[in-house]
């Protein structure tokens, strides 16, 4: 017998709104599927399972807010196979006030596949019951479909329209449009601010700083992306991803978490990608094995993880087990980042606008295109000895975008 | 109008017969052609007796050509006559195509409007008869595609007595398909049975549930569908097409606006057939009506079988149609 808990997604979560199963007791579950749908300061999130069996009955009906590392349900090892994995859902709740838990137990495995398939994602609509969603203003999110496969039909939205979604009834007061509500704006806004705060506090920062020439690399991809559809180009911001990927592997101590007064070190190289959100706030869901994925994939990835954060179908492995963080702020005109470490992380790169400046070198003044990188990270587990030689192996690999 | 109550027992050919009959009569500028359709008064019996009532003139025998004799008829039409010709079936009309496309469809246009053809042509349609792949085919949808011409598939008594005097008043090519099933269909019609209007479809059966569309000989099935889905709370809304071309389009969108939901039946062909047609259409101007997405049966994409277990596994059948209506009106 296993325990299916309340996830932790993200140092700062300590309470979750599980407002949907999304398997039946004795429905057959296999490892990576998405189980139930959460709510938590930041959105609306899906949840996987690591394990597989079957579901028991839930022990938390949908529409209640529990602790993080609550049992929501208990599982049954399907015949005789034993699961031997139920560290995945280690209890981080009796620990809930300390931050170090969730994320340490939550990681993924380093098998967890890293693209998972956006067709899954996609909630099938009839266009008519768009239409009269639109009219009895039900927010088609909190529509449970009915029709094949699972897609939202007219009956179903009638019903939600006399039946207003079960977890409001059951549960806070709160409005039951989650993704648009403004107690949804100001939950995350608190969530960041803890997390910030607790940051600041705890966490000795060093900045390094280094210009990165990027007129070789960006003539060289600029070369490969003639070669490709427009829909297959890949921009900038995938090359210094895999650039960070790289320079981490020359520096591990730098992809990792402070937890319990010691470094820990992953070997997965999961990179947080910070995503601005329209509405405001702001979210880092984790890129898998960056390190292993070629360029396309890579932006594949990036394009996929940025829908999907903007429409609220994140996964809970994407929230809990970045390693380290990186910010972009490329787009806005800024040329250097200061920016503050997500915690229990132990680093985060920015980078700034790249942008041509004038660039000495061999006794000559030339025009070139750069960028600014710049490193935050803690003291406490690295210095800034480590920490320049971070940075020298980004601006080097950065140098041979053949080879990302 | 007191007679209106009065009705006659009659049957689809009887009612055909009477059409034509009735047309030679009003006007003698009509006559009928085509093979056999004299002395032996017509491969399916359509035109049995006309030799004798109206004689070898206004009935006559054509040499086996359909090329040839399809083209007279656009010349007597063009000549001022209101020729009805009789193809045997839609599978041999292919070699008068040339005609019916390059000339009888197109010189109104290519005349500037200065020569019309007022053309009637007849042909049977249809499988279900164990008649094999060169003579059972369902051609209309390609047919349907011509701009030019009217195309018109009556699939009731009253349709098989009505419509061929309007096709006559129509300045343009007007193809009837008479699917080879139905020549049999008997039931009553009133004594003095009128002309119809060849622009509309028509709900034959009315419910709330599911649209489905058919026309010919499938209409029948989708009825039978309909009673048998009704005795299981499904209420089918059937629509009888009617005019394959021009479609009418408000009848079938109106039908989709209530249901939600469209099937279509059409012994013809799946790939590039009127049921793809009609399913563009609905997409195009009912997209956001639709609850599920526009289903179809049709016949399967073989030549129709000789054999009578394929040819029937090829066609659509009552419980295939109850099936996919079933299947579409489900809710898991």
């Amino acid at each position: 017998m296993g325990e299916f808990r309340m996830p932790s997604l993200g140092a700062d979560m300590e309470t979750g709104k599980l407002v949907e199963w999304l398997v039946k007791p004795g429905d057959r579950f296999k490892r990576g599927d998405i189980v139930a749908t959460v709510e938590t300061q930041k959105g609306l999130f899906e949840v996987e399972i690591f394990e597989e069996g079957i579901m028991g009955e839930p022990l938390v009906q949908a529409g209640q807010r529990v602790p993080v590392g609550t049992v929501l349900a208990v599982t049954h090892p399907e015949g005789a196979v034993a699961v031997t994995e139920s560290t995945m859902q280690a209890p981080p709740g009796e620990t809930a006030g300390k931050p170090s838990g969730p994320l340490e137990t939550l990681s993924a495995p380093a098998a967890t596949p890293p693209q998972p398939s956006l067709s899954a994602e996609r909630v099938p609509c009839s266009p008519s019951a768009r239409r009269l969603a639109a009219e009895l203003g039900v927010n088609i999110e909190d529509v449970r479909g009915t029709g094949p496969h699972g897609a939202i039909q007219r009956t179903d939205v009638e019903m939600a329209a006399h039946h207003p979604a079960a977890p409001a009834e059951t549960s806070v007061p709160s409005p039951t449009a989650p993704a648009t509500s403004g107690t949804l704006q100001e939950g995350m806004r608190q969530a960041i601010a803890a997390a910030m705060s607790r940051s600041n506090r705890e966490i000795p920062h060093y900045y390094l700083e280094m210009d990165i020439d990027m007129s070789r690399t960006l003539k060289w991809l600029e070369g490969e992306n003639l070669k490709h559809p427009i829909r297959e180009r890949i921009l900038p911001a995938a090359l210094l991803l895999k650039a960070v990927a790289k320079a981490l592997q020359d520096v591990p101590e730098l992809n990792g978490y402070w937890l319990d007064d010691h470094l820990q070190v992953k070997p997965e190289i999961h990179i947080g990608f910070a995503v601005a959100l329209r509405g405001g706030g702001l979210i880092t869901p984790a890129i898998h094995n960056v390190d292993r994925l070629a360029l396309s994939e890579l932006m594949k990835a990036v394009g996929d993880l940025i829908e999907r954060t903007r429409a609220g179908r994140l996964r809970s492995s994407e929230m809990s087990d970045g390693t380290m963080t990186v910010t972009n702020l490329g787009d806005l005109g800024v040329r250097t980042v200061f920016g503050v470490i997500y915690p229990p992380q132990v680093a985060l790169v920015t980078f700034g606008r790249i942008m041509e400046r004038p660039w000495a070198e061999g006794g000559m003044l030339g025009v070139r295109r750069c960028v600014t990188a710049t490193l935050a990270a803690d003291h406490r587990a690295t210095d800034g000895h480590r920490g320049s030689q971070f940075l020298d192996a980004l601006d080097r690999h950065m140098q041979h975008p053949e080879a990302l | 109008m007191s007679k209106q109550s009065a009705t006659v027992e009659t049957s689809y050919r009887e009612a055909l017969k009477e059409a034509i009959r009735e047309a030679m009569t009003r006007d003698e500028r009509v006559f009928l052609m085509g093979e056999d359709v004299g002395h032996y008064g017509g491969c399916y019996a359509v035109s049995k007796g006309l030799l004798a009532e109206f004689g070898p003139e206004r009935i006559r025998d054509t040499p086996l050509s359909e090329s040839a004799f399809v083209g007279a008829g656009i010349g007597a039409a063009l000549g001022g006559m209101r020729p009805i010709v009789e193809v045997m079936t839609v599978n041999f009309s292919l070699l008068a195509l040339d005609q019916i496309m390059n000339n009888a469809a197109t010189i109104r246009h290519m005349s500037g409007g200065q020569f019309n053809v007022p053309l009637v042509i007849r042909m049977a349609t249809g499988a279900g008869k164990q008649l094999a792949a060169q003579h059972a085919h369902s051609l209309e949808g390609w047919y349907a595609h011509i701009p030019g011409i009217r195309i018109l598939a009556p699939a009731t008594l009253e349709d098989a007595r009505g419509m061929l005097w309007p096709a006559l008043l129509d300045p343009d090519p007007v193809l009837i398909f008479e699917n080879n099933t139905l020549y049999n269909l008997e039931g009553t019609l009133p004594e003095n049975a009128v002309a119809v209007d060849i622009d509309k479809a028509k709900v034959m059966h009315t419910g709330n549930d599911l649209t489905i569309i058919s026309y010919s000989a499938s209409l029948f099935k989708c009825l039978d569908a309909a009673k048998a889905l009704s005795r299981e709370g499904v209420e089918a809304e059937v629509i009888d097409l009617r005019t394959l071309r021009p479609l009418d389009d408000a009848t079938y969108l109106a039908s989709i606006a209530k249901t939600h939901r469209a099937l279509i039946v059409d012994e013809g062909w799946r790939s590039g057939g009127i049921s793809a047609e009609i399913s563009a259409r609905i997409m195009e101007q009912a997209f956001y009506e639709l609850d599920i997405p526009v289903e179809r049966v049709c016949s399967a994409e073989v030549p129709i079988p000789y054999a009578r277990h394929l040819e029937e596994a090829a066609l659509p059948q009552v419980d295939t149609i109850i099936a996919a209506a079933k299947r579409m009106v489900s809710h898991g």
